[in-house]
Formats: C-alpha cells, sequence, structure tokens
C-alpha cells in the first residue's frame, strides 16, 4: 500500500508539468509539503514532446534538468506518478483527497537497464510520439523520464510476455502482482495543473486531417524533429516519406472559432514561427515555408522574433484563412482560399501542412468540484472560484512555458497563504 | 436616383456601416467580421464573384455605398450556406448578402438587367398573387424574359420536358387560364400589405 504523509498543511498539486512541477518546488523550497499527483508516468507534461522551445530555441531538457534536480534535492515533494486525483472533499484548510494509483508493475529497484524491453515483442502505439510510431509494452516513457523507471503497459499482465520480461530483470524490479490502489489523504490547498491537450483536428472537416496523411498537427510536426521522434529526426512527410521542404502552416486551427474553440490559443503564432525555423534547419535554402495566417500574435516581447522570420526570404506570410484542403495524386495537399490583401483565390500546393493547433484544458475546470468555477473554455476562473483550488499555468489559460511557470508561481503563493492561515489557527 | 434612395443618402450621409445595420437583413453582423476569408474560398461561385463577401464587409466599413449596392455580385449567392457553416463568427453570410441584395432592389438602384433580381421578381409576384406559385406561367415568363424570340426557342427546347411533365401530371395544362392558389387570396394580400408597413415603418422607408 502507498503511504501518504499528509496534513491540512500540505499542499496538493495535481498534474506534473512543467507549472505542476513549479508549483510544488516553489511551495516546498519556502517550506511546504507538498504531494505532486500526475497521471502519466513521468513528470514533465507536454513540454517534453517538444523539439525546441521559443524564443532562445533551446532544448526543453535542459530546463527539465534543472527543475529536477531541485526536485531531488528537496525532501518535502512527495511525487506520486500514474496517480489520478478521483474526488477533493472538505473547505479550504480541510480537504480530502481521494486519489487512486494504477500498477506500474516495475518497482524502485528499476535501473532502467532495458533488459525487461528486449526481452518482450509485443508493442503498443506511443504515446510519447503521438501515435505516430510504437513502442515496447516493456518501455521508459522517454529518454529523459522521471523517475527514470520502466513500465509495463497493463496488455502484458497474464500473458506469457509478461513472464520473460519479469524473467529478464536482475533486479527483481518487476512485479507483476502489483494492484490499482485508491488513496485518500489530507491536504490544506490544492494546486491546478492539469494542463491542456491539443484540440482534435479531425473535428476541423474542411482540413481533412483525418483523410489525408500529409495533413498533420503541429504537436505531431514538433515530433518529426525530434531525434527519439517517429522518423528519427528526419522531416519527411507521412504518406511516402519524401523530404518535407515545403511546408504550409496554417494558423487558428481550432482557434478563435465558434464553432470549435473560442479562444486564442496564442501560442500557435510563435509555435509556427518556431516551426518554421525547423525547415530551414533541414533544408536551409531549399526550404519554403508558408504561414496563412488572420493576424499574426507573436504575444507579448516576441514581436522581435517575429519580425526576424519576417525577414527571411524563405518565409511567406499568406493573410488568409484557408477555406479548405484537397489533394492531388501525388498526395500533395492543396490549399484553397483566398487572400486578404487583394483578394486572390489561391490553390496552393505543399509537401506538407501543419495544423497549428489549438489548445484546450485537459480537465474541465467545471467538473473538478462545485466551487471550482470555469470560464467559457473550461479554464480555471480564478476569480469565481471559491475554493482554494488555483490554476496554474495551461490549467487556468493557453499560456507559453514562461508564462505557465509565472502562473504556477501565483498558485504556489496563493497555496502558501492559505496553509499559513490553517498553521496560525491551529498555533 | 430614386427618392428613396436619395433619402437614404440624406439620413445616414457617409455612414454606410451604419445605414447596413439599420435597413440590411442581419447587417447588424457586417462589424463582426475579423477578414479572414474563410466564406469566400468556400463560396462555390467565388471565382465568379467580382467581390467575394469578405470583400463586401471590408467595402460596407470602407463607405463603398455606390460600388456595394450597384454591384452584381451578392446576387450570385446559391443559398449553398458553406460560408455560414464555416465563418468562425458565425455571421449569417448568405442572409446579409440576400438583405444586401433585397435593400438594393428597394433603393431601385440594383442591377436592372441583373438575372437573379429578374427571376427573383417574376417568381415573388407569381407567387404573390395567388399565394402559390403556377409553375406554368412562371416558366413561360421566364423564357421570355430575354426576349421573344428567345422564349421560343427555350420553349422548344423544354418541350420534352414539359410533355413529360403533363403525361405524369406534374403540370396543370390549364394553369395558363387559371391562376389557381390559395383560398381567401384577398387575406394574404391583406398581410403582406401589413408586412410591408410594418418594414417600412421599421426602416425609416414610409413617406
Ligand atoms: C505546437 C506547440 C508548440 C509549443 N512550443 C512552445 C515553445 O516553443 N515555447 C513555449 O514557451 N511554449 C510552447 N508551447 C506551450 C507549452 O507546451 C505549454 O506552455 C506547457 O506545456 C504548459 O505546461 P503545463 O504544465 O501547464 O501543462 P502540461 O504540459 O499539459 O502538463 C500537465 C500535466 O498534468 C497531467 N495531468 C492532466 N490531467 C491530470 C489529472 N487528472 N491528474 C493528474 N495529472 C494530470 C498531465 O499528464 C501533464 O503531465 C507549445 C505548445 C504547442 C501546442
Amino acid at each position: 500500500m502507498t503511504d501518504v504523509v499528509a496534513t491540512n498543511e500540505t499542499i496538493l498539486v495535481v498534474g506534473g508539468g512543467i507549472s505542476g512541477m513549479t508549483a510544488a518546488l516553489e511551495a516546498a523550497e519556502c517550506g511546504k509539503d507538498v504531494v505532486l499527483v500526475e497521471k502519466n508516468p513521468s513528470l514533465g507534461g507536454r513540454v517534453n514532446q517538444l523539439y525546441k522551445y521559443f524564443p532562445k530555441l533551446c532544448h526543453p531538457t535542459c530546463g527539465m534538468e534543472i527543475n529536477l534536480r531541485r526536485l531531488r534535492a528537496n525532501k518535502r515533494i512527495r511525487v506520486l506518478t500514474l496517480s489520478e486525483v478521483k474526488t477533493i472533499t472538505g473547505k479550504p484548510g480541510d480537504y480530502t483527497a481521494t486519489i487512486t494509483i494504477s500498477p506500474r508493475y516495475v518497482n524502485e529497484n528499476c535501473t532502467a537497464c532495458g533488459e525487461c524491453e528486449k526481452a518482450v515483442s509485443t508493442e503498443i502505439t506511443n504515446p510519447y510520439n503521438y501515435g505516430m510510431d510504437k513502442t515496447k509494452a516493456a518501455y521508459l516513457p522517454f529518454a529523459m523520464a522521471y523517475p527514470p523507471r520502466y513500465v509495463i503497459d497493463p496488455s502484458l499482465i497474464g500473458t506469457p510476455e509478461a513472464e520473460k520480461a519479469k524473467a529478464a530483470c536482475k533486479y527483481d524490479a518487476i512485479d507483476l502482482g502489483m494492484k490499482e490502489e485508491t488513496i485518500n489523504f489530507k491536504v490544506g490547498a490544492v494546486v491546478w495543473a492539469t494542463g491542456w491537450k491539443p484540440y482534435d483536428a479531425a473535428k476541423i472537416q474542411p482540413y481533412g486531417y483525418d483523410r489525408y496523411p500529409n495533413v498533420i498537427t503541429s504537436v505531431e510536426f514538433e515530433r518529426l524533429m525530434d531525434p527519439f521522434g517517429p522518423t528519427g529526426g528526419k522531416l519527411v512527410r507521412p504518406s511516402d516519406g519524401k523530404e518535407a521542404k515545403n511546408v504550409a502552416f496554417i494558423q487558428c486551427a481550432g482557434s478563435r472559432d465558434r464553432n470549435h474553440l473560442k479562444h486564442c490559443s496564442r501560442i500557435c503564432c510563435m509555435a509556427s514561427l518556431k516551426q518554421s525555423t525547423y525547415v530551414r534547419e533541414k533544408y536551409a535554402d531549399d526550404a519554403n515555408v508558408s504561414i496563412y495566417y488572420i493576424d499574426i500574435r507573436a504575444i507579448d516581447r516576441f514581436e522581435d522574433f517575429y519580425k526576424k522570420i519576417q525577414a527571411d526570404p524563405k518565409v511567406k506570410f499568406i493573410k488568409s484563412k484557408v477555406a479548405n484542403i484537397t489533394v492531388d495524386k501525388e498526395g500533395n495537399p492543396i490549399l484553397h482560399g483566398v487572400d486578404t490583401e487583394g483578394y486572390h483565390r489561391y490553390d496552393n500546393s505543399h509537401d506538407l501542412v501543419v495544423l497549428a493547433i489549438g489548445m484546450e484544458p485537459s480537465v474541465d475546470a467545471s467538473r473538478i468540484m462545485p466551487g471550482v468555477k470555469a470560464d467559457a473554455s473550461g479554464f480555471i476562473d480564478i476569480h469565481a472560484t471559491t475554493e482554494a483550488v488555483f490554476g496554474a499555468g495551461c490549467a487556468s489559460n493557453a499560456l507559453d512555458v514562461n508564462r505557465s511557470v509565472q502562473s504556477a508561481t501565483a498558485g504556489a503563493l496563493r497555496a502558501i497563504q492559505v496553509i499559513n492561515r490553517v498553521s496560525r489557527a491551529e498555533a | 436616383m430614386t427618392d428613396l434612395n436619395k433619402a437614404m443618402v440624406e439620413t445616414y450621409r457617409n455612414d454606410f456601416l451604419k445605414e447596413v445595420e439599420a435597413n440590411v437583413e442581419e447587417g447588424n453582423w457586417v462589424k463582426m467580421c475579423m477578414q479572414c476569408g474563410v466564406c469566400s474560398g468556400s463560396c462555390p461561385f467565388g471565382p465568379d464573384w467580382e467581390h467575394p463577401p469578405q470583400e463586401i464587409f471590408a467595402m460596407i466599413r470602407a463607405g463603398k455605398r455606390d460600388e456595394v449596392l450597384k454591384s452584381e455580385s451578392m446576387w450570385m449567392c446559391t443559398s449553398c450556406y458553406n460560408c455560414i457553416v464555416r465563418c468562425p463568427r458565425e455571421l449569417p453570410i448568405t442572409h446579409i448578402m440576400h438583405g444586401l441584395a433585397n435593400y438594393a432592389h428597394r433603393l431601385g438602384i440594383a442591377p436592372k438587367m441583373n438575372p437573379t433580381r429578374r427571376f427573383a421578381k417574376i417568381f415573388w409576384d407569381n407567387i404573390a398573387k395567388s399565394g402559390r406559385v403556377n409553375e406554368l406561367e412562371l416558366s413561360i415568363r421566364l423564357y421570355f424574359m430575354n426576349g421573344f424570340m428567345k422564349g421560343i426557342k427555350t420553349g422548344l427546347e423544354m418541350l420534352p420536358v414539359g410533355l413529360g411533365m403533363l403525361k405524369t401530371k406534374r403540370l396543370n395544362p390549364f394553369g395558363l387560364f387559371a391562376h389557381g392558389g390559395i383560398k381567401r387570396k384577398g387575406e394574404l394580400h391583406k398581410m403582406l400589405k401589413k408586412a410591408y408597413e410594418i418594414e417600412d415603418k421599421r426602416k425609416g422607408f414610409a413617406k
């Protein structure tokens, strides 16, 4: 049975992405006890799946490493992975959280040596690469995974493959008898950092994401660049493996659209500007990028970044929301529409189309508990919320990493204030 | 210039957007357009419009009154509703196009020979007379819309279709002499008159 020591002076952080990690670290470094609950097998959330970060174009692993070092150095944070918050009941300063923990079938003895992976042949779709490839059913979620511990997929349990994995382990780390557990503990305040998910691109019917293999999403595009991605870092298109040199980006794919997400997802303009540099990185002067946009919203100080990309002769900006996509015999997507600067009708052929997909909250805030209020898009509305549940990062809005981390720090500070009131009352 | 047109120019001076908002069906939506262009790109007849819907919205805001109202463009709309379905701001674009066309017609400045306008007029006169469309009369009027010889020619071309319809009882051969229609047509005419009155009053068309 998983044992968690917690009191009503403990802060519960739900979601172990960059925001949840930040909130947990900030609170713990201020001397508070924290339980960090993550539903995936490892921490870090979606930034792990990015190739590079705007605006500096550094690799996310770097920032992640710093956070993991802080985490390992701190005794006040208890991390629970493969865990989901089921309910939170009670009142500010006195909550009971109910958590279900799914079995990993691998215990602390694991050294991530990889022998179990070699021993099994069953494969599952790889969530790390958004299902674009497969991974073994005994797997380390990704190279930088924390905790650095393997996972046995539940589909393996009860098969001879599971026994093979167990037999291959020299450290007695595989425990096929693990069961799902439900645990309860007390907490005083909650930081809710469950993040975002990409909008379902198939719902944007005229773009044919579900029909055309060479129409992909921006999150998938990030994976194509990664050496650990489905193509080993080659920028090729899915239908025939042809080099994707002529790439189109469609902005507001699902965002700012009353048929889809009402809100502006805020980061997609910067994401596409950043991704235009990926195409240049791979194909230098053979690269041709077209960005179809309504208006470019390079949030805040990122205008400089936009200006730099604008000056690139290989990046074309077309002021138009694409009306629909068809494909020709070679599988090239053809974009149809009318531009706003002159009302020219176009039918442009590209190698690959990237939908700059919108962000929606991964958990609808109105479902958390009655006192937590959601805005029109399902993000936590902190002003209307009466519980000591504080939104952080993309659970509270569509944000980039910089702003997510700021909001996580703010969330931690609010939670600390609640805990301080509890301690004073009990002193 | 018709009197009504003159009066409207007087009333709204240079504020064509305001004029559209007040007088054109669903005209108050025009300001919501964010110029993304999905409507124009989605229009199956788009390539044949001089000014696609997105451009018309921009022209309205730019005060290009004559260019808009005298344009043939909005008469091209076939009500396929592709634009409405796709518009990210849910503008009722089809209705606005019809609203603009209708308004230009009321002002008497719509393009006289525009075939859609002429068809719409023939259709309306036909149905308003008796409350039901008399198809024989409607088609004959349509055939002869562009002159006597053209009418004879089209009529002959359509003869096999007409005979087929006669045989299957889809066409009343006496339609030309007895218009048919609903009972108590007078009541319908009163209703239409009242509706015109209300509309004229609301839009300030009444003299
Ligand atoms: C294409 C694209 C490119 C981007 N590029 C950049 C960039 O270059 N620079 C930049 O600054 N930003 C970028 N972003 C934005 C960046 O991804 C986000 O700002 C960041 O992921 C937010 O982190 P988060 O922790 O709030 O959410 P997430 O990363 O979504 O983390 C949330 C965590 O909560 C967990 N969770 C969810 N539900 C539960 C639950 N019920 N119980 C427990 N745990 C749960 C999830 O498993 C996840 O680990 C990009 C976004 C996109 C779409």
